[in-house]
């Protein structure tokens, strides 16, 4: 059903090498941040490694600028996409001053990006389904051309927000995508004590959408499934799931150990299927990258992930006065 | 000035709200071409259509997580929540999500919602359509609640409330709904502010605090006490957070005595924060201990009717309060 040679037409080279980018930058990022966190300079991070290929395929597969985005927490490739820069992301895990999504008032990755129509979430999980849902209703009521897009683990589908967001998306053909990254794991939680389906597709049967399964492990992949249901959306075609088969290659976070619930055999077939490195071989394989333009793409990203280290360590933390504000919207008016 | 009822009142700041601000709709359960089962939205399809007056499914945490959604992209909803009762589902939107938004996200995204839920007991209603569940609320920062206990008001403070650029949690006195009329005028825009109480009736002996559907038994509590010679103030809350602590310390400064009159339980009711306020802010003023009447501790109001009278509080137990303090 999808054809990646389709995509690549459709697709410049110039996109494609961006998307690399995004999804070499997100890793750089990401890997950084384990080290720190073991080095003891922040409390908390939470992983993308493994989801790179399916957020930035979904991401590019929007309208920037126009759609909106509901993420959650494992998106820092998807925020990359959409605008994050890397000095914002390490302000955050530092929890220092001028963190774009919360001020550091939120635990690292519980994502916002006012500037690029991404929405703030909290930490209980399917709570942003059904916010979702009502910025669809908002758009199809103002008779706006956006698309909204939520994302969500395949754990998290079993809480009822999931389903009753969804099933507002249904009822009324709202431009909805649920985008949900099916990593098989809830922290320990293995998907079959998740769901009786064997794919979390087969959920959107009983609300009454469209559901479909994509590898994410594969960006073009994933770009061209969200891609048709974006362009589905926006043409009044109604919401879709689409479930995105991805790894989580590391534990669930900071606090996690997943020794005591997976194998090491396991983890070592994941490595041998890393999205970044299938998409690096398959965009040499097809002459858009080369060993000294990749040589170059991994100095940049080495650079700019220490240029954010270096800028957010030297940044100050919050002033304390800001821990009382703002409660309401008056708190703001009044400063 | 025409004579309305409470909900005639709440009727009208919707209509005339719907036709102000093109961003305003309802959402709920019924309330389309039902008109809301207690009748609060009649009219208001017709008028508006079914965008606007938008019927939902049966999941209350949808229609606040969906409201919620709307309001971050620019609309004002106002959620219809069929009983407070049935506000728990939504409990987790509401104080996980919109109340904790604009904190959250150092005031970059806001939640301009309101929240309409008919609370109280008093109608047969049993365990689960007698609820007050306003304390909850009240203990959340970010969140505002209001109760009217008079038409005015009800229709003032609505207005308020959909204006307002926060959650708002507004709970209606069901059993005032009808029962309890009062005057609007026709001819001019009514607004009263979010979290300023009223001094319903100037006093000198003793204050009462009360709110929603208490404060209406609470006048007539009062009434009768004036034949026995004592002459009460009562201060209509109308906002529960922000609290007004400005009029009820004035008041108590003038009366020395307090009695807080609540529907909800005793234990953990708002009337405990009153007090807590008077104990701290009040002391030296204070002739007689702090009083509070209150619901029993039993999870809600029997349905069987001796049974409702004895949870509910009514004029006779709260004139008998009044006395009690009075002779104190
Ligand atoms: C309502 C709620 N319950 C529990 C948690 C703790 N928790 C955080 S993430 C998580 C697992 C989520 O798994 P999944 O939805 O598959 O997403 P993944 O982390 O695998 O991407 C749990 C149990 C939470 N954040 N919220
Ligand atoms: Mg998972």
């Amino acid at each position: 059903m999808v054809d990646v040679e389709e995509t690549q037409t459709i697709l410049s080279n110039k996109t494609m090498l961006e998307m690399y980018w995004t999804m070499l930058l997100s890793r750089k990022l990401d890997e950084r941040a384990w080290i720190i966190h073991r080095q003891g300079k922040i409390a908390f991070h939470i992983s993308g490694i493994g989801h790179e290929a399916a957020q930035v395929g979904a991401a590019f597969a929007m309208e920037r600028g126009v759609d909106w985005l509901v993420p959650y927490y494992r998106d820092l490739a998807m925020l990359l996409a959409f605008g994050l820069t890397p000095k914002e992301f390490v302000l955050g895990l530092l929890g220092k001053k001028g963190e774009p999504s919360s001020g550091a008032r939120q635990m690292p990755s519980h994502w916002s990006l006012r500037r690029a129509n991404v929405v703030s979430h909290s930490s209980p999980v399917a709570t942003q389904t059904p916010h979702a849902s009502g910025i669809g209703l908002a758009i199809k009521m103002r008779g706006d051309r956006a698309v909204v897009l939520t994302s969500i683990g395949e754990g998290s589908t079993s809480q009822g927000e999931w389903y009753e967001g969804v099933n507002w998306a249904a009822i009324h053909q709202l431009p909805v995508i649920f985008l949900v990254e099916n990593n098989e794991y809830a922290i320990s939680v293995p998907q079959p004590k998740q769901m009786a389906v064997s794919s979390v597709a087969q959920k959107a049967k009983g609300l009454g959408l469209e559901g479909i399964s994509v590898n994410g492990l594969d960006v073009l992949e994933t770009y061209q499934s969200v891609k048709r249901a974006v362009d589905k959306a926006r043409s009044g075609g109604g919401p879709t799931v689409i479930e995105v088969c991805v790894s989580r290659m590391t534990p669930h976070s900071s606090d996690d150990d997943d020794r005591s619930y997976r194998s090491k055999e396991e983890i070592e077939a994941m490595k041998a299927q890393d999205p970044l490195d299938m998409y690096r071989a398959h965009l040499m394989q097809e002459g858009v990258l080369n060993q000294a333009a990749e040589d170059e793409l991994q100095t940049r990203a080495k650079a700019a992930v220490e240029e954010a280290i270096q800028f957010a360590e030297q940044a100050p933390f919050p002033d304390i006065e800001d821990a009382s504000f703002p409660v309401f919207v008056e708190d703001i008016q009044n400063a | 000035m025409p004579e309305v009822t409470l909900i005639e009142g709440i009727r009208q700041a919707m209509d005339e709200e719907l036709a102000r601000d093109e961003n305003v709709f309802i959402v709920g359960e019924d309330v389309g071409p039902r008109g809301g089962v207690f009748r609060a939205t009649e009219g208001l399809y017709e008028k508006y259509g079914g965008e606007r007056v938008l019927d939902s499914p049966l999941a209350e945490l949808s229609i606040v997580g969906v409201g919620i959604g709307a309001a971050l992209y620019g609309l004002r909803p106002i959620c219809e929540i069929q009983f407070a009762d049935f506000i728990h589902p939504a409990f987790n939107q509401i104080v996980n999500e919109a109340a904790r938004m604009c904190y959250r996200s150092n005031g970059e995204w806001q939640v301009p919602m309101v929240i309409r839920a008919p609370y109280g007991g008093g109608i047969g209603g049993g365990l689960y359509h007698s609820q007050s569940v306003e304390a909850f609320f009240a203990h959340v920062p970010g969140l505002k609640v209001v109760i009217p206990s008079n038409p005015y008001d009800a229709k003032g403070l609505l207005k308020s409330a959909i204006r307002d650029p926060n959650p708002v949690i507004y709970f209606e006195p069901k059993k005032g709904y009808r029962l309890i009329k009062g005057e609007i005028p026709e001819d001019e825009e009514v607004l009263v502010p979010i979290g300023a109480a009223n001094v319903s009736r100037p006093g000198t002996d003793l204050t009462v605090i009360a709110y929603g559907m208490m404060h209406y038994y609470t006048l007539q509590a009062a009434q009768a006490a004036e034949s026995k010679g004592i002459d009460v103030e009562v201060i209509d809350l109308r906002t529960i957070t922000p609290i007004d602590k400005k009029t009820i310390l004035a008041s108590v400064q003038k009366t020395g005595k307090v009695l807080i009159v609540y529907e909800d339980n005793l234990t953990g009711g708002f009337g405990a924060e009153i007090s807590a306020i008077l104990a701290e802010d009040a002391f030296t003023y204070l002739d007689a201990p702090i009083r509070r009447l209150a619901g029993p501790d039993v999870p809600a109001a029997p349905y069987s009717h001796p049974l409702q009278n004895w949870f509910m509080l009514d004029p006779k137990k709260i004139s008998d309060a009044i006395q009690e303090l009075a002779e104190f």
